[in-house]
């Protein structure tokens, strides 16, 4: 019991490193980039060829991983995505939509299909000697990971001159632009930032949620679910999302696994079906 | 979500659905910015035109002048009716869907189970599928009603989730994963005449026929539907919900009715492709296929009805022709094509002639 909601939390921790940029993007930009797996994607498959292929320790690869995915986040956003963000967002839904197939389709022509495999070092593999509670030592670290990021984006965004431009640039760009903040820079780091936690999450969650060319189109309605419910106005609100939809689809699929996920997407429409903006919206969103 | 907007969209009017894309909405008759005779506005707006007539008549024409070709034609019909129903929720009432896919897979294992289970008549499996799927939509179309776009972007794409993840779990009664297999339709029995025993065969002329009878049939109601002012006050609440509202036309009333009905039509398009393929398979569910209506409808342009037609036999000769080429990662093309569309943007990519006029800015 206690294992499951410990994995459960794990879960949901690594499903909000990954979905917290796009909550970021939608927030900020209300652009709907149904291609923020591909950069997960992306982070996962670099940790996996600079270790299977260079043979590089995994602790080294998990920076990498997020360098590499921020750096290719911030080309796409400079050369593809800004003139996307005036545009009606069917059009935004069309584009991202498009950039997942080709980014599918090329890790399957450049990797191939197969699953990929991570090789943990032994230090966080099995478990820890606590009876009763058992508790993986890979799943620990991702906790202890994940929230330290949090801590610091917290940090980040309530503590620091960047956070409290990009604070002012999610209320009003236009006010923001006007008094002299550089909002298109913003974006641009905000996108790449974002981008980079993405794929360090990928790089974390190889081993755990697997990683194949697939992994974008799978996981899309998970990030999706994190950000429509957990609202874009908060930081908080994706995270307690994000750790229900863990838990919520760990223990679901042990208890009853013949639903499958349908119990989680059964609570993202009732979920939403009550309260249309997200669980932890602002009442004023509008 | 209601983010506040980017700079340069700020004169917009609020909208309640999101702008208003592309395509060429109220026809030529309303280019923006021109005075409006109002006699001409609604009246000639609904009259018959002469392509329309053209379309119509090359419909059977397809049928006697192309028979090799019935197979991929009768796929072709399919996927536009499939893409007029999501048209007339897109383009007309302005609702984004992800999960379109939601009610062509319903008409699909409904009509597939009708005939393995009930009865193997075509027609009235045809009838129950779209009675269950227009039901479906009366169901679903509570969870559109509220919210931002990206609500109703997750509630369809959830929607059509739930339904893929039942389909797959119920496996005594779907065939979970492997598909619904030993569907046997009976020839088609025309109601209330004498002619019947049309078998659907190997050459796929009487499915094709069967295909075409009913895309025409629901391509004339819904001309009906959207021509009225029933449609007229769709694209009010489309372009301006909060105005629409005003001047009091029952927003919510209107978004419930058209989404029963697109429900329906995407229904028979689901039980059309079940009842001439003889095989439903978790595939009519698959977000692919969502996202594939919606690039078909973008392709032939939304808003004015016939975009799906054309959308699906551009879309449809495209798949085949990349298909032969490399037919492993037709996806990159598919993708590729998608974000081209949009970055150059629909308007222009349907006029070559435009793309080079703006002083090498293309």
């Amino acid at each position: 019991m206690l294992t499951l909601l410990f994995d459960g939390i794990a879960y949901g921790m690594l499903l909000f490193i990954l979905a917290v940029g796009l909550a970021v993007t939608l927030g900020l930009m209300n652009f709907i980039n149904l291609a923020h797996g591909a950069f997960a994607m992306a982070g996962g498959y670099i940790t996996v060829l600079l270790m299977n292929r260079a043979g590089m320790p995994f602790l080294a690869c998990l920076p990498i991983a997020f360098v590499g995915t921020a750096l290719l986040g911030a080309l796409l956003e400079r050369t593809l995505y800004r003139p996307m963000y005036a545009r009606p967002h069917l059009d935004q839904v069309l584009f991202s939509i498009g950039l997942v197939f080709m980014a599918v389709t090329a890790v399957d022509y450049v990797v191939g299909s197969m699953q990929q495999n991570i090789h943990l070092p032994d230090w966080l593999q099995g478990r820890l000697p606590i009876e009763a509670v058992g508790i993986g030592k890979y799943r620990l670290f991702i906790v202890v990971v994940c929230a330290l990021l949090t801590i610091a984006l917290q940090w980040v965004l309530s503590r620091t001159r960047f956070g409290s431009r990009l604070r002012a640039s999610v209320d009003d760009p236009r006010v923001a632009g006007g008094l002299g903040l550089d909002v298109n820079r913003i974006f641009l780091l905000t996108f790449a930032v974002g981008s980079g936690l993405a794929g360090l999450g990928g790089a974390l969650g190889a081993e755990v949620l697997g990683l194949d060319p697939t992994f974008p189109l799978k996981f899309m309605i998970y990030f999706l679910i994190v950000v429509s419910v957990g609202g874009t106005t908060t930081i908080t609100g994706p995270l307690l999302a994000a750790l229900l939809l863990g838990i919520a689809d760990v223990a679901g699929k042990y208890y009853v696994p013949k639903l499958g996920a349908f119990i989680v997407y059964t609570l993202m429409v009732a979920i939403l079906l009550w309260r249309p903006q997200g669980l932890f919206a602002r009442a004023s969103a509008r | 979500m209601g983010a506040p907007r980017r700079p340069g969209t700020f004169a917009d009017p609020p909208r309640g659905s999101g702008p208003a894309w592309g395509g060429p909405a109220l026809g030529p008759a309303a280019a923006p910015g021109a005075p409006l005779a109002p006699a001409r506005s609604l009246r000639g707006y609904a009259r018959w035109r002469w392509w329309e007539l053209a379309l119509f008549a090359a419909l059977p024409l397809s049928w006697l002048l192309l028979p090799s070709q019935a197979l991929l034609l009768n796929e072709i019909a399919i996927v536009a009716l499939f893409a007029i129903s999501l048209d007339l929720v897109l383009g007309y009432a302005g609702v984004v869907s992800l999960g379109h896919a939601a009610f062509f897979g319903f008409g699909a294992y409904t009509a597939a189970l009708f005939a393995k289970n009930v009865m193997p008549d075509p027609i009235v499996g045809l009838v129950v599928a779209i009675a269950a799927s227009a039901l479906l939509g009366l169901v679903s179309s509570v969870l559109i009603l509220r919210g931002s776009d990206l609500t109703r972007l997750m509630v369809t794409l959830g929607v059509a989730s739930i339904l893929y993840e039942l389909a797959n779990k119920l496996d005594w009664l779907t065939g979970g994963a492997d598909g619904l297999q030993g569907v046997v339709m009976g020839p088609i029995t025309i109601p209330f005449t004498a002619l019947k025993g049309f078998d659907f065969d190997l050459t796929g002329r009487t499915a094709y026929a069967y295909t075409l009878v009913v895309l025409a049939l629901f391509l004339f109601v819904s001309r009906r539907l959207v021509h009225s002012p029933f449609g007229v006050s769709l694209q009010a609440l489309r372009d301006n919900r909060l105005r629409a509202a005003s001047i009091g036309l029952s927003v919510l009333l209107r978004l419930v009715a058209v989404y029963t009905f697109a429900g329906a039509v995407a229904g028979a398009a689901g039980a059309l492709l079940a009842q001439t393929t003889g095989f439903a398979s978790l595939d009519v569910f698959d977000f692919h296929r969502s996202a594939e209506v919606l690039l078909v409808l973008v392709i032939g342009g939304t808003g004015y009805l016939y975009g799906g037609i054309f959308g699906a036999i551009v879309f449809k000769l495209l798949h085949d022709l990349i298909a032969a080429w490399t037919p492993q990662y037709w996806n990159f093309w598919l993708g590729l094509f998608l974000v081209v569309l949009v970055l150059v943007g629909r308007e222009r990519f349907v006029r070559p002639w435009t793309w080079f006029s703006l002083g090498g800015k293309r």
